[in-house]
């Protein structure tokens, strides 16, 4: 069986060839593992009314038992593409290159990519290879890129504080859209950064977005003229448990207590200052 | 990281036609204190000194000009270096109006960096939705091991900056250039956390950086070895986008590099404007291309792509 499954009708389009159209979508950012929160975010996508769902890549990752995701994801019929982290998993990489300096953060790193990889069917890596690297679709008139990083780097990062307008305009130009989705920060926002051309970091629904809260993000986009209501969805699920079974799966304590306490423990390189500043460590 | 293969190179027959082409001008750097500096420091990969006037402040207006010039490239990111930016007079007023562009970085040394100054860069960093990033160059561990690369003082000096800073809830980026051997890294590592935590910055952001053998460091330990050369093969399966000069440029009073570390040399001189300049590409026939090559782009805040993370 093939993956992702779209919609009935078929979904929208990795390559050439006239794109759907939708009016109202849900999309989610990385899962990182994350099966409950997956659940939880499509029981409420499903109240919603919406015409897709979507979910931007790095289906693994930090959380236990990577291979629950999936069939998850196909029974919701979600239109998946792919990112780093599954890029990785699926070439078989040696380990997730994040090369921090702190050799804490390494190591964290290491230990979660192996156990990642080693937990991860061979049916499900060839599902990951075969993702495509962005999707196109239409949502009212605008046209929509939805891509893992962004447009031209699967690994870039579109920070808020370091994501000039005029930046995104050119990537809207050089790819012919003007709408552009991306997850890979595990921060949401979004920013109309010209008239009619819209930038949407949809968030993560792998882990809180480093504010202190359990709930982890995800997004209901909807066409409105040639305007867009962004909707960042806050969806709380049973988070105890998830640091239950990361527990049995003998993960990292540092990501257990990420998952417990919605501040980001890791890893913290990647982030600016402004991010930085905002969260607890 | 891939290891260079050293093909045989004969004499200067390789040399002309290695270049790196601009993928895109996603940083913009501006030498805003040109070679101007209040240190003196023995690994100065610029030799930049208070009597070194070769490149000469930049004015507002001409940086404000490159700024406007970077809108319809769709720059990224903005730079300011030197010698000492803070010595340019009118540097707060750049910074001010850099950060209405973009995300905003400075390298300095931080030793001069008085109350008000921190103070009124904090508001400067309150007022923009971008960030305001500092690098701060600091090069060891005690004031010992600190001076012997930076002069008398400057420890001291940079301790009383930074603590200055992180009092008005900067981060700064602390930079030190790796003059110990590769396996003692670690340990260096942990010395800096553990320093800078007894001036009240306890979560440190850290960046390392090989040493650049030219200018002053190439008189403090070595020079290039003639080997020590980008060639056609070395090139072979490469990813150029790892080096700076396929994504930057940097603007001086006296026109266009095509990276910070090749201010002065003429075959880097790019051209007098910003619109010429995006279209030559990076000539990588200068030994210090050699480093650059080995290590990838160790100047900008985060290596391309930022890493992989999640
Ligand atoms: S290394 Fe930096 S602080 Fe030292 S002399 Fe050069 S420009 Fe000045
Ligand atoms: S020194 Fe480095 S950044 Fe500059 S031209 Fe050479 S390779 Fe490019
Ligand atoms: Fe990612």
């Amino acid at each position: 069986m093939s993956f992702p499954v779209g919609p009935p009708g078929g979904g929208a389009t990795a390559g050439p060839g006239r794109p759907v159209q939708y009016e109202r979508i849900a999309v989610f950012g990385g899962i990182y593992s994350n099966h409950r929160a997956l659940r939880a975010a499509v029981e409420d996508a499903a109240d919603r009314n919406v015409d897709a769902l979507f979910c931007l890549g790095d289906l693994g990752a930090f959380g236990p038992s990577p291979d629950r995701v999936f069939p998850i994801l196909r029974e919701a019929g979600v239109q998946v593409i792919r990112g780093n982290y599954d890029d990785s998993i699926a070439r078989g990489l040696d380990d997730c290159q994040c090369g921090y300096t702190d050799p804490r953060d390494n190591e964290y790193a290491r230990l979660s990519y192996r156990y990642t990889f080693a937990s991860t069917s061979l049916e499900n890596r060839r599902r990951l290879q075969r993702l495509p690297e962005e999707l196109r679709f239409r949502l009212g008139s605008l046209d929509v890129l939805a891509c893992h990083g962004s447009p031209r780097r699967m690994n870039e990062f579109l920070w808020e504080s370091t994501t000039p307008d005029h930046f995104l305009s050119k990537l809207a130009r050089d790819h012919s859209c003007d709408v552009i989705l991306g997850t890979h920060t595990g921060l949401h926002w979004a920013r109309e950064f010209e008239s009619s051309r819209w930038y949407v970091n949809v968030g993560a629904l792998g882990r809180p977005a480093n504010d202190g809260r359990t709930s982890v993000t995800y997004a209901v986009i909807e066409a409105d003229g040639t305007s867009l209501d962004v909707e960042f969805v806050p969806v709380t699920y049973d988070h105890e448990e998830l640091a239950r079974e990361m527990r049995e799966e003998q993960l990292p304590e540092e990501f257990v207590q990420t998952i417990l306490t919605g501040w980001w423990t890791t890893c913290l390189e990647i982030l600016p200052s402004k991010e930085r500043a905002r969260g607890r460590f | 990281m891939m290891l260079p293969v050293l093909g045989e190179v004969k004499g200067n027959e390789t040399e002309a036609a290695v270049t790196a082409p601009l993928s895109a001008l996603d940083e913009l750097w501006f030498q805003v204190s040109g070679t101007v500096c209040n240190l003196r420091c023995t690994h100065c990969f610029i030799s930049c000194s208070p009597e070194n006037h070769s490149f000469w402040f930049m004015e507002r207006e001409q940086v404000r000009d490159a700024l406007e010039a970077s809108v319809p490239i769709g720059v990224k990111e903005y730079y300011f270096t030197g010698g000492e930016p803070f010595m340019n007079r009118e540097i707060e007023g750049i910074l001010e109006d850099a950060l209405q562009y973009g995300p905003t970085t400075v390298l300095t040394n931080a030793t001069i960096m008085p109350e008000r100054r921190a103070h009124r860069l904090a508001k400067l960093r309150d007022a923009s939705r971008h960030s305001l990033e500092l690098r701060v160059s600091l090069d060891g561990i005690t004031r010992e091991m600190n001076d012997a690369i930076r002069g008398e003082g400057a420890f001291d000096r940079c301790m009383a900056g930074v603590e200055t800073l992180v009092a008005q809830d900067f981060l700064p980026i602390i930079t030190c250039m790796r003059s110990w051997p590769e396996e003692e890294t670690d340990r260096m590592l942990a010395g800096f956390r553990k320093l800078l935590l007894s001036v009240g910055y306890d979560r440190p952001r850290l960046k390392i950086l090989p040493p650049l053998l030219i200018g002053e460091e190439a008189k403090r330990t070595r020079g290039y070895a003639d080997t020590e050369r980008i060639t056609h093969e070395m090139l072979e399966g490469y990813d150029l986008d790892q080096l700076l000069c396929s994504r930057a440029r940097l603007v001086t009073a006296d026109g266009i590099y095509a990276c910070p570390i090749l201010l002065g040399v003429p075959s880097a001189r790019m051209a007098g404007s910003l619109h010429e300049a995006v279209r030559a590409p990076a000539p990588l026939t200068h030994s210090a291309c050699f480093t650059c090559y080995m290590s990838g782009a160790i100047c900008s805040n985060m290596p391309a792509g930022g890493g992989e993370g999640h």
